[in-house]
């Protein structure tokens, strides 16, 4: 007969460690009676009320938020965490177990969906699913941040996060002393559709990269056109930051323009397109031939070294690896590859780099929450990236997502770095060493 | 308490304004229409007062370009009705754009009407007092709060030099809205979207509009002028109003 005791231990705890005996036993001839055949029976060492734990894996796309086992190795990969944010996926889970409501909570949009968690995790909690749909969960509840409902404001009625004019989208062709083929006036196949995006078409910085951008498909002899006016946000920020619906309204309108005007490729400037275009849009029924700008140039160095005949005057350049361009979609290489051939610039690494490399901060929605990160970090993570970059020695930081010259320019500002580092998107390099 | 929310459609700022070549009208070409900020703010004002003690939330616009979809955010964001005003043509100014929605207000059940205090096109601030003139109802315009009571409202009106006052509205009655208690929401696109596909507008056919006592008889961008000089001493301004011979 089985007996069921309950051993008084001094645990710390409320309750006590049960175990179980049978009175007499014996095995194999050796007598091992009471205490001899004592069986603890497992103990309850979580007692926690998981109700929100539970609420957030039970929306399709979260569920992976789970399978945490705090191993932590997501936390020294973490940019958030790395700029003071207090934050990273095992956090969140720990504080899920503790009774967090992350649809109700500041963890919902600090993380940038750079991926880098997802890089380590052994059990593949993926962020970058889980936290677009908890925060459309949270949109739908109204629970959203006031600068990114301005953004979503602006995009749904303006089809731009600026909040500008949809038809002053064209603004800057006008005034370009490129010339520049705007599809919807004079239609017609071309070989590349460049997709100009947000920040090219409206920010002072971007439009000087996208004048940098077709002046090179000038000389490349480039047969490309643009879709002017009738572009919209590609939504991928949209998306991340929570409002499918609006990304899915954005996509629509893109999809309908791109299938209008015949092209062999579409050529995008920022990685966000990019990864649109490439790994989103297909579901909404737009399968297209698709690069980012530094794939499309890399495939050209051959003709592109001859035009570049000024020098870069011998100055260091580091190169920022986009999040969305490097680990989301594995190009590390192009962009290293155009600034390479670019004569006497000398390419030096930071020492997070290519896979393991850190973030702007502006992905995932972060570039429309920057006031709000701001107050729960030490420092914004483009400051720390900048910090990095004046520590390996750069006088120049090269990019190639647009949301991150004025991030960056910025940072330079707010660090005391101004005068040190210059920032420079690679079309402007490429554009100044063409030796006009 | 039911309440009904007149929405209005006004030139979007984000597009330059300019007069077509009649001279009597804005250039339509690039003229795009959104919706009334403060009538925005009354809308919000409408769902709050909902949230805090039922009823139902009407809005009510004039047919225009784009007003579906405006209409049906408004139902997103937790509007139970929405009502389209049509076939009313050309409503020339707010005298005549009061007529109209009273008029369609004698089909719609309300306790409260509330409106923005002020358009782009209407800065005087004269929609809520000639509605509620026309319904023989009473108005109090500029209201930052709103608190429901029983067969009243308490209102908190905002004047110039930052003074408050607090007033109880005997209703119907209706209130130009200034601000609402909170920003006005955000209605998620698949939520605008879902409503679309499930929802439906009422409409009713509108009357009075177009009464013939006015015409815009010009429209000019305002005059640029010479410049100001800046006078930096008694001195100098004593000497410019001798040089005018003022003095």
């Amino acid at each position: 007969m089985t007996e069921r005791y309950n051993l008084t231990v001094n645990t710390g705890r409320e309750k006590d460690q049960s175990f179980v005996e049978k009175e007499s036993a014996v095995i194999e001839g050796i007598d091992v009676s009471g205490r001899w055949n004592r069986m603890f029976v497992p103990r309850e060492i979580q007692d926690y009320d998981l109700t929100n734990m539970h609420k957030l894996t039970a929306i399709p796309g979260a569920e992976s938020m789970g399978w945490c086992y705090q191993c932590a190795q997501c936390m020294p990969a973490c940019p958030v965490d790395t700029a003071g944010g207090d934050y990273g996926p095992r956090k969140i889970f720990r504080r899920l177990e503790l009774g967090m409501d992350l649809l109700d909570s500041r963890d919902l949009w600090l993380c940038t969906t750079c991926a880098n968690c997802l890089r380590v995790c052994p059990k593949e909690v993926d962020m970058i699913k889980i936290m677009p749909v908890a925060r459309a969960a949270a949109v739908l509840e109204g629970n959203v941040p006031a600068e990114l409902l301005e953004m979503f404001q602006n995009v749904a009625e303006y089809g731009n996060p600026m909040g500008q004019s949809a038809r002053k989208r064209a603004a800057w062709i006008r005034k370009s002393d490129a010339e520049i083929r705007v599809l919807p006036k004079d239609p017609g196949p071309v070989d590349v559709l460049w997709f100009v995006g947000d920040f090219y078409a409206y920010h002072g910085r971007g439009v000087d990269a996208a004048n940098a951008m077709a002046r090179v498909f000038n000389a490349l002899d480039v047969d490309f056109g643009v879709l002017g006016a009738d572009e919209r946000t590609d939504g991928d920020s949209q998306r991340l930051a929570g409002e499918p619906g609006l990304y899915e309204e954005l996509a629509e309108h893109n999809i309908e323009q791109f299938k209008q005007h015949e092209h062999e490729r579409i050529v995008v400037s920022g990685p966000h397109a990019y990864n649109a275009i490439k790994n989103e849009y297909p579901a909404m029924g737009g399968e297209f031939e698709v690069e980012h700008y530094t794939q499309f140039l890399a495939d050209q160095i051959d003709e592109l070294k001859p035009l570049l005949t000024g020098s870069f005057g011998n100055r260091k350049v580091t190169f920022h690896d986009p999040c969305y361009l490097g680990r989301h979609n594995g190009e590390y290489d192009a962009p290293r590859d155009l600034l390479e051939a670019v004569p006497d610039l000398d390419l030096i690494e930071m020492y997070r780099c290519k896979e393991q490399g850190y973030c702007c901060g502006g992905g995932g929605g972060g570039m429309w929450l920057d006031g709000f990160a701001a107050e729960q970090q030490s420092e914004r993570l483009s400051e720390n990236r900048v910090k990095e970059a004046v520590m390996v020695g750069a006088d120049v930081l090269a990019v190639c997502c647009p949301y991150e010259v004025s991030r960056f320019e910025d940072a330079v500002k707010s660090t005391n770095n101004d005068g040190k580092l210059e920032v420079l998107d690679i079309i402007e390099i490429l554009d100044q060493c063409m030796g006009a | 308490m039911n309440t009904v929310v007149l929405l209005k459609r006004v030139p979007d700022l984000v597009e330059d304004l300019e007069v077509d070549s009649s001279g009597t009208a804005l250039d339509s070409e690039h003229l795009k229409l959104t919706l009334n900020e403060f009538d925005d703010h009354a809308l919000e004002q409408a769902l709050l007062l909902k949230e805090g003690g039922g009823g139902e939330v009407t809005a009510v616009a004039l047919d225009s370009e784009d007003v579906d979809k405006m209409l049906f955010t408004a139902l997103a964001k937790g509007a139970d009705r929405a009502l389209k005003i049509t076939g009313t043509g050309a409503v020339n100014g707010t005298s005549e754009l009061a007529e109209v929605f009273a008029q369609a207000l004698g089909s719609v059940n309300y306790d409260l009407v509330l409106t923005g205090v002020q358009a782009s096109d209407d800065i005087d601030g004269q929609l809520a007092p000639t509605v509620a003139a026309k319904l023989s109802v009473p108005c109090i315009e500029v209201i930052t709060g709103v608190e429901a009571g029983d067969g009243s409202v308490t209102v908190h009106k905002e004047y110039a030099g930052g003074v408050l006052a607090e007033f109880e509205m005997t209703l119907p009655g209706v209130l130009g809205i200034q601000a609402a208690a909170q920003s006005p929401r955000y209605a998620p696109v698949s939520k605008v979207r879902q409503i679309q596909d499930s929802a439906t507008l009422d409409e009713v056919a509108g009357a009075g509009g177009d009464n013939g006592k006015f015409s815009i008889v010009v429209m000019t961008p305002p005059e640029t002028g010479e410049g100001a000089q800046m006078l930096e001493s008694v001195e100098e301004l004593i000497a410019v109003l001798d040089s005018k011979g003022v003095i």
